[in-house]
């Protein structure tokens, strides 16, 4: 009798924090609509249009052009969102609720857009271009978080990584070409994801210190590398690997609108596409995938059904290494054409938030890599747009969001259970 | 009888070699020793020099090599320490400017040391509670940064009066950066790995924003103004060495951490919390609180790091990358295990590295980084000394030591 009562409070607490949650959410759509209404629409004249040019600049696909009253516009996306709001607060979307929440902040930007360009112009179809390329590394840094994660290896050394990944590529890549320089950097974040793994499955280090360690290091010894070799006159071609062009897909780069924002890139985004789809199905529709998610929610449960645990681990860690690495050649070779110590900038950590953000699965990765892109490129174009909001604040956002999120404000984020816990096989 | 008596001593030295290969001591002295070894065979693959021996003969080529990294790891030392003869020769001459000459690099080495000796207990006194605080960088940015605005927003005051208003700002900004990500662990089992870190990236931009925004000196673009005299830490010598109180203060840091951990009962506590939140909890100790106060505390001396460096040492705030503090202090704490008094001794050994590795770089060319690629490989055997046991055959410990120095708990309390 007892327990059943427990257990009834129990599902009667988690109710009543999911309804905190609905309401919580409904109120910030609320509160959306009130900005734009009355922040937005209140200082737009009803005359104003806004025109969003919808082709990149050097694209040659030509894309026509959206011209609409700004005024209009921003009503339209208020009465929105106020929608949305009502209907969240009373009812709730219930598992579309994520959903609504992107469809929401699409909401938001456009507005603002609209607000910002009123009586002018502003590139959206460019915008949004440079908003897929900013998030490439990303995204990418995020799917190799996910992939050591799902397996229980926190993975922070991602940064560390990418960094190495950087320079390697930089070098192989002036020396060898671009595509020998993108493998070799690969391979390299899959040689440090090895100490990686040995640290933290064969020695059970702890996987932060392991990390931290691994980041000391690479950060330690690519600045190493060049302020010893790369600023040398007489090694300097070592630096000079110039970058992957774009190259349209035929037929789909001809479509307007969606081909010269999506499908008239370098490589490292057709194979960012190509990566989210295939851990997709590898994570989530096949043995393997399941394997790998027992292993990083438990253990011992899967060592009991005969699942090589450290093997699996291994495997999953390496992966994300190489993966990392790989994410790590997109600044030298599909950015900036050389290397530069300041490059990656945290990209890695970001990667890592992108992964929390997106729930830990890669479709969702995708979507809080591009909202990060985003937000970057937006800060960017603040100048741009005379708005007055300084670029450094606008860039706090995917930090404030990642840590909202993970305090489980809004949207829930929930990790693998076994996520930073060493594996020790029991001997009988 | 002598047999005998030679035995026993045979027995005696077998233990006492026994203890030694089995104390955590040798271990990281070790570690120490390996990483100076595998830094030096690095500084001298990288140097064009000996490429050239090797190519006259094998022989010149060790020789050189061997020359080399004396020299190297001799000017580190010189930089760190200074000279010891000349040091000597100064004191019997009694002249205070070449004693002043003389000592500099020892005591510059002591100034760099403050901030790592402060974060470093800041992040030590995280790890017994549990909590690993990755957040220093941000925390000693934001102390330095809100201190350096008391320096020189108000003017005209005493410093017996300014002097402790600008460390508690700095402190108190720290001590937010701290409290956002204990709050959230405790009670929404957000992890605090992550937390920190985002935060982090939150004190750059802030502070890049307060930099080239509202604190933004008027004659010059992305930097602030400079600190009133009024809020300068008090100096101990004339002007070319600049020690300053705040070493003073970060030694006593530690002696008050040590003291509040394992002398009273707030500190048993939180040791507690650190070894085991659930048995604690049963224990009757709130843990949740435990781990909020733990990290506010460890942020708040994070920050006081930052406010004593702006205050004593830079006077200003410049827009610029970061400074490294954050990651470095984890592995002070690391090598110390964490106790306050032993990161007196460790965050020595990374302050004088970094002094010294200036003095190092304009002798031998080899660049400063060296230093963290010498951390990395004394943290890397520190934290699987089974790779140290195994390199020089020690033996096992008796007891099974945790195989990780500290547990990454990341679960809800």
């Amino acid at each position: 009798m007892e327990t059943a009562t427990k257990i009834n409070k129990k599902i009667f607490r988690r109710a009543e924090k999911e309804k905190t949650r609905q309401h919580i959410i409904g109120i910030i759509f609320l509160a959306i609509a009130a900005f734009i209404w009355f922040v937005l629409a209140r200082t737009t004249s009803p005359e104003a249009d806004t025109l969003f040019v919808m082709t990149p600049g050097g694209s040659t696909v030509v894309s026509p052009d959206l011209k609409f009253n700004s005024l209009l516009m921003i009503n339209i996306l208020a009465v929105l969102s106020l929608g949305c709001g009502i209907f969240q607060y009373f009812k709730g979307f219930g598992k579309y609720t994520n959903f609504v929440l992107v469809l929401v902040g699409i909401m938001l930007t456009t507005s603002f857009l609209a607000w910002g360009a009123r009586g002018g112009s502003i590139n959206v179809g460019g915008m949004l271009r440079i908003m897929l390329m900013r998030s490439i590394p990303i995204v990418l840094g995020a799917l190799s978080g996910i992939l050591s994660e799902r397996a229980g290896v926190i993975n922070i050394a991602i940064e560390g990584m990418m960094i190495t990944g950087a320079l390697v590529g930089a070098m192989v890549g002036s020396l060898y070409g671009l595509w020998a320089g993108a493998i070799a950097a690969t391979i390299a974040g899959g040689l440090i994801s090895i100490v990686h793994g040995i640290l933290s499955i064969k020695y059970k280090v702890d996987q932060i210190i392991s990390g931290t360690i691994i980041n000391i290091f690479t950060i330690g010894i690519t600045s190493y590398i060049v302020t010893k070799i790369l600023q040398e006159r007489e090694w300097q071609y070592l630096n000079e690997s110039g970058i992957f062009m774009p190259t349209g897909i035929p037929l789909l780069s001809k479509i307007p609108y969606i081909g010269p924002i999506l499908f008239n890139h370098n490589p490292y985004v057709y194979t960012m596409y190509i990566l989210v789809f295939v851990l997709t199905i590898a994570l989530f529709f096949t043995k393997w995938g399941l394997r790998l998610r027992a292993v990083g929610e438990h253990p011992k449960a899967a060592d009991t059904l005969g699942i090589n645990v450290f093997g699996i681990r291994y495997v999953a860690v390496v992966l994300g290494g190489l993966l990392a690495g790989f994410a790590g050649s997109y600044f030298s070779l599909g950015s900036a054409g050389y290397f530069n110590q300041s490059m990656t900038a945290g990209r890695g950590f970001i990667g890592l938030a992108a992964m929390i953000f997106g729930n830990w699965t890669p479709v969702g990765a995708l979507g809080a890599g591009l909202l990060f892109g985003f937000a970057e490129t937006l800060a960017t174009n603040l100048g741009l747009l005379g708005v007055p909001i300084p670029s450094d604040i606008l860039l706090m956002v995917p930090y404030i969001l990642t840590i909202i999120v993970l305090a489980g404000v809004v949207g829930r984020s929930r990790g693998p259970a076994a996520s930073g816990v060493p594996y020790e096989k029991e001997s009988l | 009888m002598e047999e005998k008596k030679d035995s026993g001593k045979k027995n005696f030295l077998k233990i006492f070699y026994e203890e030694i290969s089995r104390s955590s001591v040798t271990i990281i002295i070790l570690a120490i020793v390996t990483g100076l070894i595998l830094g030096g065979i690095l500084a001298a693959a990288t140097t064009k020099e000996i490429y050239e021996a090797f190519d006259e003969s094998f022989k010149t080529g060790i020789t050189e090599s061997l020359k080399f990294i004396w020299k190297t790891y001799s000017s580190l030392f010189l930089g760190s320490f200074g000279n010891p003869k000349k040091m000597i020769a100064s004191l019997s001459s009694g002249e205070s400017a070449e004693m002043r000459k003389a000592f500099k690099p020892f005591l510059e080495s002591l100034v760099v040391t403050t901030p790592y000796l402060i974060t470093g207990v800041a992040i030590a006194l995280g790890f017994q509670a549990g909590v690993l605080n990755m957040g220093g960088e941000g925390q000693l940015y934001m102390g330095s940064i809100i201190a350096g605005w008391a320096g020189w927003t108000f003017k005209g005051l005493s410093p017996i009066i300014h002097v402790p208003l600008a460390l508690m700002v700095g402190v108190l900004a720290g001590a937010l950066w701290g409290l956002i990500p204990g709050w959230l662990k405790a009670k929404t089992g957000s992890h605090e790995v992550i937390t920190t870190i985002m935060m982090n990236y939150i004190a750059f931009s802030l502070s890049q924003y307060l930099i080239t925004g509202p604190f933004v000196d008027p004659n010059e673009a992305f930097k602030t103004p400079f600190i009133e005299e009024s809020a300068h830490l008090f100096r101990f010598f004339e002007d070319p060495l600049r020690l300053h109180i705040g070493f003073i203060i970060a030694i006593l840091v530690a002696v008050i951490a040590w003291y509040v951990l394992y002398k009273t009962t707030w500190g048993f506590e939180l040791r507690n919390v650190g070894l085991n939140p659930h048995a604690s909890k049963y224990a009757g100790i709130n843990s949740a609180l435990v781990t909020i106060l733990a990290m506010t505390v460890s942020g708040a001396l994070a920050g006081l790091a930052g406010a004593v460096e702006m205050l004593g040492v830079n006077f200003r705030a410049v827009q610029s990358l970061t400074t490294g503090y954050g990651w470095d202090a984890i592995a002070i704490a690391l090598l110390a295990k964490n106790h306050p008094l032993v990161v007196i001794i460790t965050s020595m050994l990374f302050g004088f590295m970094r002094q010294g590795s200036r003095v190092m770089q304009i002798n031998t060319g080899i660049p400063i980084d060296i230093i963290s690629i010498l951390q990395a490989f004394i943290l890397f055997f520190i934290a699987a000394p089974s790779i140290i046991r195994t390199i020089y055959r020690l033996k096992e410990p008796k007891q099974t030591e945790p195989s990780s120095l500290i547990s990454g708990s990341g679960e809800k309390i």
